[in-house]
């Protein structure tokens, strides 16, 4: 905007498109990255962001569009063109070798002689010239996922790369971690380097980078130079303005309380907490949103109702729709929670790697819920398979076979038939995470409908999702996470995109909800 | 330009069965085409003759023809009884003690029990032995894999290790005559807990094989065991997302293998070679394994792939006495023939089409 014509860019990407099957997720993007600036790549899960990068650093490839590095125009097929470039991308999720030192790391896969020493001094000499505190020495095994982090950015640099890309490399840092990594970034930017920083955390985006470009649903927003942002402003180009939908949102019936969560606390396998005190309670008969920023801790808080996750604290209280006496949920598994005759249903996020059998049919996928049914020893393959094929010809699944394995499916099938499956169990709870992700729109609308005739029939639906216009649509209450806490539950009816935007990043209300 | 390799692999649509049977055989004729290359070009021997002698060495007489369906009965149930393992992806590689362990039980009881108590008992307990033994030696790596996730090839191969010196301590303790250093046949005058023969001395290990391929397929197919193995092979995360409790199933499943493959022991020792040595069980607890997953866990072609190796390894015996070659020869073609059928699995799952030049650019 402002762009002084002396000013050279790094990079420049024009008219960039990227589709997966019917997917766009990149769409006409035109964006520059200048020489010797700290770039804030910002959006919503979803957006595009790591897609677009992924097209800088050679793993994807442009289905439209040019890229220039430098005012070259360039072709970047491989990750090696886009290190012969200069480029180097930092990605979320290290790729090192835990057994070899940080030296023996960073000189992995380099052509030439090995010299060990040499490579030593010359790790020695970057880490000391933007102060990097890391021993050449030391093994990966020894080290913090920070440490692992600065070996990633120092083998970049020991490459020659003039060019950093770095997604979202704060999520897994402490805030000091996060603050010495904006300084060896701000070192970096002083020698000339030029930089993005994938990110969807406004406060860091305010901190280190000198411009902001936003993605919103794959397309290119604006940019803006960071003086002339703030909080506010940054979100309003991130969650856009509201489009209408029109998904239908009937009123709902007979409320009342059918999961009560009071003081939930949950830890990850690495002793990270990740529920905090989260208290709400799924009402039947009403469709209740759950947003967030991605890791928030959605999946830990569906699992762990679901009797998946490890729970350090707090009450799960089912009360059964029948009336009778509430149940207490924490302590049980799949298997109880079913044996105590609890119908929750629950399509979970990741479909192939939990909620469904990749290499199986759609009838060995819908015996994951009967299974145990049959006589005996043996299994009960008849009212599966009557199940499948109702469910194929109900929902328009698009395969060859009841037995046609649901990996070889399309995205938006394999969703047809884990969904159709859950509904089929009469549930009295439904819980969906990302439902629609990666669905073409009608196949959306079709989970969309099938989710408010659930609440219809007096079913609690849950349904995290990432789509706020979305969320405002369909839902009836929405629950928004930030950080594993519950940073406020606003009526879906009457709140607006600016207030669920800022709930997600802590600015408005709930500061702390200790 | 858009710099890409010359060759693109993708993934194949599903081929109709008829047609993938029908590469499969055309794959097989053209190992054996090859084969018979290479035997003229090294050996300089007409490959019919070759061909003609291996298959001489495995059917020519009605007691080889015994031999070697006895010998396809035995790599036939190894093979089955590693299947439900491998078909929960836990990688048993320890058949082979699994099986040895098996022999190591029902040895002892034929020494110490034989001739002191009815027959049929000594046998009975044998076997319950034998079954013990194995299961054992399929809890043990199952358990520390379920509970604190193990390596479980790493257990497995190291507990081959302890079936065979095991063995050799036992062998020394049994030893007949003193200083022999092996047992030679046991009770061979009052045969004692040997089994009995079914017609002929071939037949039992054939008919135990044949039950087992039939039970193992109706297992693996049609049981409630059978669907928690595969659905726990293919994810654990989805496992327990269906209630399948996964260390409860790893382990049985492992306890199932090991007493299988130690019926197999037991069946080696008490109804085919009546000794324990610790070379019994000849490397085909491994061989099982590349039988199981060739056939991609279905038992009927776990029938046609046993049937191949023992052939081959029947016949290399005859080659090399009559035609005077290395027994190692005949090893060489089965090598040869498991490559081009090994390699056909990768045409059949994926198309290898080359590039049309580089795409356009934008």
């Amino acid at each position: 905007m402002t762009a002084l014509e002396t000013v050279k860019n790094a990079i420049k990407m024009e008219n960039i498109t990227k589709r997966f099957g019917s997917v766009v997720a990149n769409r006409g993007i035109n964006m520059e990255l200048r020489e010797g600036e700290i770039l804030s790549l910002l959006g919503e899960n979803g957006s595009g962001k790591t897609t677009l990068m992924n097209m800088l650093s050679g793993i994807y490839f442009p289905d439209e569009g040019q890229i220039y590095i430098h005012d070259q125009p360039v072709t970047i097929a491989s990750p090696k063109d886009a290190f012969d470039l200069g480029i180097g991308m930092i990605h979320q999720h290290f790729k090192l070798v835990d057994l070899f030192t940080a030296t023996e790391n960073i000189i992995l896969g380099l052509e030439g002689k090995l010299d060990r020493a040499n490579a030593r001094k010359k790790v020695q000499e970057i880490c000391d010239k933007y102060g990097f505190d890391i021993d050449p020495d030391m093994k990966i095994y020894d080290m913090s996922v920070s440490q692992k982090q600065t070996v990633e950015i120092v083998k970049v640099l020991y490459r020659g790369a003039d060019i950093l890309i770095l997604d979202e490399p704060t999520a897994v840092l402490t805030p000091q971690e996060t603050e010495k990594l904006f300084a060896v970034m701000r070192n970096m930017k002083a020698d000339g380097k030029s930089l993005i920083i994938i990110t969807h955390k406004l406060h860091e985006v305010l901190a280190v980078s000198d411009r902001v470009a936003v993605l919103r649903k794959g397309e290119y927003i604006g940019d803006v130079a960071t003086k002339d942002a703030n909080q506010q402003s940054l979100t309003d180009m991130m969650v856009g303005r509201s489009v209408s939908l029109n998904i239908d949102r009937p009123l709902p019936v007979n409320v009342e309380p059918r999961v009560v969560i009071d003081g939930l606390t949950v830890f990850d396998e690495l002793g990270v907490k990740r529920l905090d005190d989260v208290s709400f309670s799924i009402n039947s008969g009403e469709i209740l949103g759950i947003a967030g920023v991605a890791g928030s801790g959605q999946r830990e808080l569906l699992e762990s109702i679901a009797g998946l996750y490890p729970i350090s604290s707090g009450s799960v209280l089912f009360t059964p729709p029948e009336g009778g006496e509430q149940q207490q949920l924490v302590g049980k598994d799949p298997m109880d929670i079913r044996k105590a005759g609890i119908a929750m249903s629950f399509v979970p996020e990741d479909r192939l790697g939990m909620g469904l059998v990749g290499s199986m049919g759609m009838t060995g996928n819908m015996m994951l819920r009967s299974w145990r049914k049959g006589k005996g020893i043996f299994l009960d393959r008849k009212d599966p398979e009557a199940l499948a094929q109702r469910i194929w010809q109900e929902l328009e699944v698009v395969t060859p076979s009841t037995s046609f394995p649901v990996r070889r499916m399309s995205g938006g099938n394999v969703q047809k038939v884990l969904v159709g499956r859950e509904i089929a169990q009469a549930p009295s709870v439904l819980m969906t995470a990302y439902a629609v992700r990666g669905l073409d729109i009608n196949t959306s609308y079709t989970i969309y409908n099938l989710l408010t005739e659930q609440k219809m029939q007096g079913v609690a639906v849950v349904y995290v999702g990432e789509d706020l216009d979305v969320l405002l649509e369909l839902c009836d209450r929405i629950l928004v996470l930030c950080g594993g806490q519950v940073s406020g539950v606003v009526d879906a009816r009457t709140t607006d995109k600016m207030e669920v935007g800022a709930l997600m990043t802590r600015m408005g209300g709930g500061q702390n909800n200790a | 330009m858009h710099k890409q390799s010359l060759f693109h692999i993708s993934k194949r649509e599903a081929l109709p069965l008829h047609k993938a049977l029908l590469i499969r055989g055309g794959i097989i004729l053209l190992s054996l085409v090859f084969c018979g290359l290479v035997t003229t070009v090294l050996t300089g021997e007409n490959p019919f003759s070759v061909y003609g002698t291996i298959l001489d060495g495995a059917f020519g007489t009605s007691r080889r023809l015994g031999v070697t369906f006895r010998n396809v009965a035995i790599l036939l149930g190894i093979s089955l009884a590693v299947t439900p393992a491998f078909k929960m992806r836990f990688w048993n590689i320890g058949a082979e003690g699994q099986v040895l362990i098996g022999c190591l039980a029902t040895t002892a009881c034929m020494i110490l029990l034989g001739d002191k108590i009815p027959n049929i008992l000594v046998i009975l307990i044998s076997l319950i032995a034998a079954l013990a033994a194995g299961a054992l030696w399929g809890f043990l790596p199952a358990f520390f894999k379920a509970k604190w996730n193990t390596n479980e090839t790493l257990f497995t191969l190291m507990m081959n290790y302890v079936a065979t010196q095991l063995s050799a301590f036992f062998i020394i303790v049994w030893e007949v005559p003193k200083g022999a250093g092996k047992i030679g046949i046991i009770n061979q005058t009052t045969k004692a807990g040997w089994l009995p023969e079914l017609g002929n001395a071939y037949m039992l290990p054939i008919l135990v094989a044949a039950i087992m391929t039939g039970v193992i397929y109706i297992y693996m197919q049609y049981s409630k065991h059978g669907y928690e193995i595969a659905v726990v092979g293919e994810s654990q995360r989805t496992a327990s997302y269906a209630g399948i409790k996964v260390d409860r199933v790893i382990i049985r499943t492992m306890v199932l293998s090991g007493a299988l493959c130690s019926l197999i022991g037991f069946i080696l020792t008490s109804g085919v070679d009546h000794t324990l040595t610790t070379t019994i069980v000849d490397g085909r607890g491994f061989t099982a394994v590349m039988v199981s997953w060739m056939s991609k866990f279905n038992p009927f072609i776990m029938i046609a792939a046993s049937l191949l190796l023992v052939t081959m390894d029947r016949g290399a015996t005859e080659v090399s006495s009559s035609l005077g070659l290395n027994h190692s020869f005949a090893d060489i073609l089965t090598g040869i023939i498991l490559f081009f059928i090994i390699a056909t699995e990768f045409f059949i799952t994926y198309k290898v089409s080359l590039r049309k030049s580089g795409k356009k650019e934008g």
